[in-house]
């Protein structure tokens, strides 16, 4: 039988002379109909080139495929040489017979125009449909995405959805016209786990409603698990492995493959937590950092003369107590207010209510100045692109009122040492560095003041999954030597798994469940816990639905002097408590 | 040194360099009165001479040498344009930052008074201005100085906005980096690169807007040179002497062109992405 789509050793190279600087390096499989394939692979790895290179798209982002062959069976029957063809016939074949996905739905939408123009045009492009046809035809690409009100929502511009309703709204767009083939670059990196999980389930069930092939691109080789057929492991422009799910699964034979599925955090429902440094071996001692009733509200104003009317309640009660030696990590998606609780601790944002008590660390260490220092998400932002390394080592100290003299330039060199940097780091610039040394980087200036609590805001996210449990190690290692307290905001649960004692779920401003992480993870209480850990992929769950959804998070937004009710607890366990539900 | 070399390293540097360098010298020596003829002396029986051997460059309307001219006028030209663009450089670099940091209140009233000052056209704010002080160069270094000012307050304003919303800035925060310290080394530092390419513009807007104030009578008074006093004085005779405008319009342009090589550079070599790493 003839396969869908045929890909024979394909060879893209970027730049003046693309044969010398190949991205993808000779890359062959075939997609029969109906099946998926996911492609998986870290940064670099030619896996979102790959995808790009079949519509052809690569042609408008600088790259030039170099050798090859690749043949789409069209649906008459006939083969589409997908390497010879023009312009315009790849226009008629863009959308129509591959659609396509990205990871941005924020960006990849036009902001200006509503998302039923944007539908409408797919539709008014490959099908000729005009003005109520059009319409009537977009409303039903809508609610084959499941959205709710679907004729309403068709007047709504980007701004007004969310994130997975974007995607959804792509998701619509890319399926319009009923392709054969959907390409899906990362389309749930950006999301939210829980709405990651509901896209996931949307795209199965549209491939079974549709019979459509499908190639799946992500870093994660957990999330395949639930959707693919096939699955082909990249790294640097080869693909290095290829085979069943299952096959690639259980019996990886090359060692990268290997690397992927064991070296790297997978989630384990609490059964690959840690054990060292657990609570009970410090009773007694005082608390690092103990937080009592944080909250902070952004106040709403319509303009400058007006009085506030109501405030987002960014957090809104919070408490919990860090021990010296102990990761508490605070979980919750996007617009939770784990980030804010940080950011509050350090002093970034102003807390409406609260109280912060940072407690003494172990005797023997020097007594800081500055005791809570933070790590951020994004070392690419969080390092000033003008200094030397030494200057941004230095500024900590120099803040502080000290000297740089011989003693601080032997803590550099050893702090640098110590997070695994080279010795010759001191006088280069960030942008000299990858991604996971800028994050040591980061590890190693928050270090500098000698601190008893560290704040990690997503420290490990913005990284490649294998560079993510190099991360890792090393902050687990450095806690044990220096002692130190994490707070590690995250909204990985894999990450999470691996390095909390004690987990804290924050949903709209409020910790619903918080204790030890064994017991949260595995035994969670409180239904949004439940919701968010049955959400996330593992390698165990294959080609199980999930649960479709579409609860929204409640609104944080409430009227002027709006107070919420005292939380009551429940007690489960010796260290582990949720909130009662309503 | 190593930023003269490093500009003599860089391919449009090169160009650039040799351009305001070639300038600079003949600003000095039309300063110091070092050229061919006086220039304002006047070889009443030489009018109106095409250029030859004695004028390279002929000689005007009252038979004054231009090549001494221009040579004088460039001195006197680059003088309002280097001190009038340190002017609105320092001016406005520290309004943009102070409204940047300070923010609300101070944001919204410094940026509202640039809003009025550039809701004059620059000549005519120039021109206000040297009216109510009176002519001279320095009033026009002021004048002008005080016209671009605006200009450099929001160039500095708006990346200064979103540097301080960085990351870098907020890590800052938490060591507890003084104001001053995060102001100069994580704002200022990172505002080099459009500074330079709006200075290099700048001075380039500068020479014009001086030979538009001398062309209307209030920058350099006759019979002292100018560029644009000697652009101005040409327009009558467009037809019948054009070395007259075009020698000025020649020097105005080549001057723009090395700025703006020059500019491209700095630009270029101040950026430590563009270094080669340290083997």
């Amino acid at each position: 039988m003839i396969p869908l789509l045929s890909v024979r050793d394909l060879r893209v190279g970027f730049g003046r002379n693309p044969q010398a600087n190949e991205v993808v390096r000779g890359v062959s499989f075939d997609l029969a109909d109906g099946e998926t394939l996911a492609i998986v692979g870290e940064s670099g790895s030619g896996k979102s080139v790959t995808a790009l290179s079949i519509n052809r798209l690569i042609d408008f982002s600088g790259g030039r495929i170099t050798g090859g062959a690749m043949k789409l069976k069209r649906a008459d029957g006939g083969i589409f040489d997908l390497m010879t063809a023009t312009e315009p016939q790849l226009t008629g074949i863009r959308g129509a017979e591959i659609g396509m996905i990205f990871q941005e739905p924020m960006t990849s939408l036009n902001p200006v125009l509503t998302i039923g123009t944007q539908i409408e045009e797919s539709f008014r492009l490959h099908r000729g449909l005009t003005g109520r046809q059009a319409t009537a035809a977009a409303k039903d690409a809508l609610d084959r995405v499941r959205i709710p009100d679907a004729a309403r929502r068709l007047k709504y511009t980007p701004n007004q959805l969310s994130g997975g309703m974007l995607q959804r709204v792509m998701i619509a767009i890319a399926l319009a016209c009923n392709p054969r083939l959907l390409i899906a670059d990362e389309p749930t990196t950006a999301l939210d786990v829980t709405v990651q999980a509901q896209i996931m389930a949307l795209l199965a069930e549209l491939k079974r409603e549709t019979g459509m092939s499908m190639i799946f691109i992500t870093h994660d080789i957990g999330l395949v698990a639930g959707i693919a057929d096939k699955v082909m492991v990249m790294q640097s422009g080869k693909a290095v492995e290829q085979g069943e799910l299952n096959q690639i699964l259980d019996n990886a034979r090359h060692p990268y493959t290997q690397h992927l599925l064991q070296d790297v955090p997978h989630f384990a429902n609490g059964r690959a937590t840690r054990v060292d440094g657990q609570r009970d071996k410090g009773a007694g001692t005082e608390p690092a950092l103990k937080v009592d009733g944080l909250v902070v509200r952004f106040p709403l104003k319509s303009s400058f003369f007006s009085r506030a009317t109501g405030a987002v309640h960014a957090v809104d009660g919070v408490d919990f107590d860090l021990m010296p030696g102990e990761t508490l990590a605070i979980v919750g998606e996007s617009g939770s207010g784990k980030s804010t609780t940080a950011r509050a601790v350090l002093g970034l944002v102003r807390s409406t209510r609260g109280s912060f008590t940072v407690g003494a660390r172990k005797a023997s260490a020097a007594q800081s100045a500055l005791p809570v220092q933070m790590v951020f998400q994004n070392p690419y932002a969080s390092l000033n692109p003008r200094l030397t390394i030494e200057s941004i080592l230095a500024e900590p100290v120099i803040a502080t009122g000290g000297r740089v003299d011989a003693g601080t330039r032997a803590r550099m060199a050893s702090l640098l040492e110590r997070v695994g940097l080279p010795r010759n780091s001191l006088e280069r610039y960030p942008h000299e560095f990858s991604g996971g040394q800028r994050q040591r980087l980061c590890i190693a200036r928050a270090l500098m003041l000698n601190p008893s609590v560290v704040v990690l805001d997503e420290a490990v996210s913005a990284l490649d999954v294998s560079v993510q449990a190099k991360v890792l190690e090393l902050l687990v290692d450095l806690q044990r030597e220096f002692g130190l307290a994490y707070l590690f905001i995250s909204h990985d649960m894999a990450v999470v798994e691996r390095i909390a004692h004690r987990i804290a779920v924050i949903y709209a401003g409020q910790i619903v469940e918080i204790g030890d992480a064994t017991s949260v993870l595995s035994k969670p209480k409180h239904s949004y816990t439940k919701k968010l850990i049955a959400a996330v992929p593992t390698i165990d769950r294959r080609h199980e639905h999930f649960e479709l959804d579409t609860r929204q998070v409640p609104s944080l937004v409430r009227p002027q002097g709006f107070e919420p009710a005292a939380a009551r607890w429940v007690q489960f366990g010796r260290d582990h408590m949720a909130r009662t539900e309503a | 040194m190593r930023i003269l070399r490093a500009i003599f390293g860089h391919g449009s540097g090169r160009i650039g360099g040799v351009i305001v360098g070639v300038y600079l010298l003949i600003a000095i020596l039309g300063m110091l009165g070092l050229t061919p003829h006086n220039p304002i002396t006047q070889y009443r029986v030489d009018r109106l001479h095409a250029p030859n051997g004695a004028y390279w460059m002929g000689t005007d309307l009252f038979g004054r040498d231009v090549a001494s001219r221009l040579m004088a006028g460039v001195g006197q030209s680059f003088t309002v344009a280097f001190f009038s663009v340190a002017f609105a450089t320092l001016a406005g670099t520290v309004l943009g930052l102070a409204a940047a940091w300070l923010g609300r209140r101070w944001d919204g009233m410094l940026m509202r008074i640039m809003d009025v000052l550039l809701a004059f056209p620059a000549i005519l704010l120039a021109l206000l201005i040297v009216t109510v002080a009176g002519p001279g160069t320095w009033t026009s270094v002021v004048a002008i100085g005080i016209v671009y000012t605006p200009i450099f307050t929001r160039v500095v304003r708006g990346p200064a906005l979103s540097l301080k919303a960085r990351e870098f800035v907020d890590a800052a925060r938490t060591f507890g980096s003084s104001p001053s310290y995060i102001v100069t080394r994580h704002l200022l530092l990172n505002l080099v690169a459009p500074l330079t390419v709006q200075v290099t513009l700048a001075l380039a807007w500068a020479l014009l807007t001086e030979a538009g104030l001398s062309f209307l009578g209030l920058g350099t008074q006759p019979p002292a040179a100018s560029l644009g006093l000697m652009l101005s004085d040409s327009r009558n005779l467009m037809e019948t002497a054009p070395w007259l405008m075009i020698f000025p319009g020649l020097a105005i342009m080549i001057s723009i062109l090395g700025f703006n090589l020059l500019g491209d550079a700095l630009r270029d070599i101040l950026d430590p992405k563009m270094r080669r790493a340290p083997a």
